[in-house]
């Protein structure tokens, strides 16, 4: 049986997957982009804690995304249900991507810029709002669209602890030694964060464009 | 040239400025501002000419004295209220690159709450009033201006809310010597009509002695000296002199 009969045979179960991949996906990216954006910015504002926050999560992406659904199975609330463990993993990793993009993108401010509209009684909000965030936006972007693309590959790994996703094909397909079960699972995660890169990509360069 | 007390726009009383280091950038400063007046704040870079323009609009608090601005000590003020009321242009211009010419000139109007009406005529009006027809520019974005468009219309922003007191940190600096003569004009001109408090930092006497009313030669972070353009010219004092020579040895240049 090649993939393509394989797939079409099991296409209801790899959408249904595909929409579970999906949702753990964007809860992941809806938390840390409400996660890493406010505390890019805090970054640039106290350069301070960037060593520290920089760091720790630097350190956490260097742990094997097996090893840290391991480490937070013994947490009391997340431990018990596996989406949950998975989305606050997926956070975690997005985060790094995230956080560095938006506190450089909110560094490479000019600071003329920045003179002018606080001396022309710009509250600091205001600032944020009407030029920092606005100018940093095409970088914040960069970091989102490298996030995405890192959520959706480790979101396979989901699977091995029993949290979904269309990394079940890939450990059923392992287990089972079955390359068309392992495809089932590998080539839509596949495709899913090359249309995403793209998307993510257009509208980056129609952010650019209407500065530049 | 000085009235009653309630000529005075902005005052300096024994101000102090130090800024973390063992050197105090400004020194037992005293200067009154008048209303109306465009007052050339002259000095070598580093005398303290930028600083004491910050210490207006309280980007900068003095650390002893107190900066008056309309009778009341700066640190009295809400920041904000007080820098809405002062236009600020600097030579780096700093417009907001991501805005067109109009919405960069509307911003302050707008975050003022100014119904759309009139931001609109307003807009309309300094943009024309500063030599950029709106039909032309209002839809452009700052880097497809000109130095010397850009800078119109940092000067256009600073000037769209109305304000008492204008500040100017060498805002002609770097022009080409053609659009800083034709921008000086326009400028003296224009500040003629509107009467706006004018602070002016530059450390081009002839600048200094075109634009100024008074001249503040500003010397290690203390004014060395208040003068009229008239009485600059005529000084004796050794600095002042230094001034004067420079600008007399270039005029002469070519007669030699």
């Amino acid at each position: 049986m090649s993939f393509l009969e394989f797939a079409a045979k099991h296409r209801l179960e790899i959408m249904t997957l595909s929409l579970e991949h999906i949702r753990l996906v964007l809860w992941s990216l809806m938390f840390s982009l409400s996660i890493g954006i406010p505390l890019g910015v805090l970054l640039a504002r106290r350069p301070k804690l960037r060593a520290v926050v920089l760091g720790t999560n630097n350190v956490i992406q260097t742990i094997p995304s097996l090893a840290l659904f391991g480490l937070l199975l013994p947490m009391p609330w997340l431990g018990v249900r596996a989406d949950r463990l998975t989305i606050t993993a997926l956070t975690l990793y997005a985060l790094l991507p995230i956080v560095r993009n938006t506190y450089t993108g909110i560094s490479g401010v000019d600071p003329s810029v920045l003179e002018v509209a606080t001396g022309m009684g710009m509250t600091g909000w205001q600032i944020l709002w009407h030029v920092e965030i606005p100018l940093a936006f095409p970088v914040i972007l960069g970091g989102v669209r490298v996030a995405t693309v890192i959520t959706i590959g480790v979101a396979t790994i989901a699977a091995a602890i029993g949290a979904g996703g269309l990394g079940e094909f890939i450990f059923r397909g392992l287990a089972m030694v079955d390359n068309n079960v392992i495809l089932a699972g590998a080539v839509p995660a596949a495709l899913m964060a090359l249309a995403a890169d793209g998307a993510i990509g257009v509208l980056q360069r129609g952010a650019r464009w209407r500065r530049r | 040239m000085m009235k009653d007390r309630s000529d005075i726009a902005i005052e300096f009383v024994c101000v102090d400025y130090t800024d973390g280091g063992t050197r105090p950038l400004i020194c037992d400063l005293n200067l009154a501002i008048c209303s109306h007046e465009v007052l050339v704040l002259l000095g070598r870079s580093g005398s303290g000419k930028t600083t004491t323009l910050k210490l207006i609009n309280r980007l900068l608090s003095p650390t002893r004295g107190e900066v008056r601005v309309e009778g009341r000590a700066t640190h009295q003020w809400n920041p904000i209220q007080l820098r809405r009321k002062i236009g600020y242009v600097i030579q780096e211009v700093g417009l907001f690159p991501h805005y067109t010419v109009e919405r960069n000139v509307a911003l302050i109007p707008m975050i003022e709450g100014w119904d759309s009406n009139r931001i609109a005529r307003r807009t309309t009006e300094i943009l024309s009033f500063i030599g950029l027809p709106y039909e032309q520019f209002a839809r452009r974005y700052p880097h497809e201006l000109s130095g010397g468009q850009r800078q119109r219309v940092g000067l256009a922003r600073a000037l769209a809310a109305g304000p008492a007191i204008l500040l100017m940190d060498e805002p002609f600096g770097a022009l080409d010597p053609l659009t800083r003569s034709e921008l000086r004009r326009e400028f003296k001109l224009l500040q003629k009509r509107l009467g706006t408090t004018v602070v002016f930092v530059t450390h081009d006497v002839t600048e200094a002695l075109l634009l100024g009313d008074r001249i503040a030669l500003i010397e290690n972070g203390t004014c060395a000296g208040v003068y009229t353009p008239r009485e600059f010219l005529r000084s004796s004092n050794d600095s002042v002199k230094a001034y004067v020579e420079i600008e007399r040895s270039s005029s002469q240049l070519l007669d030699e």
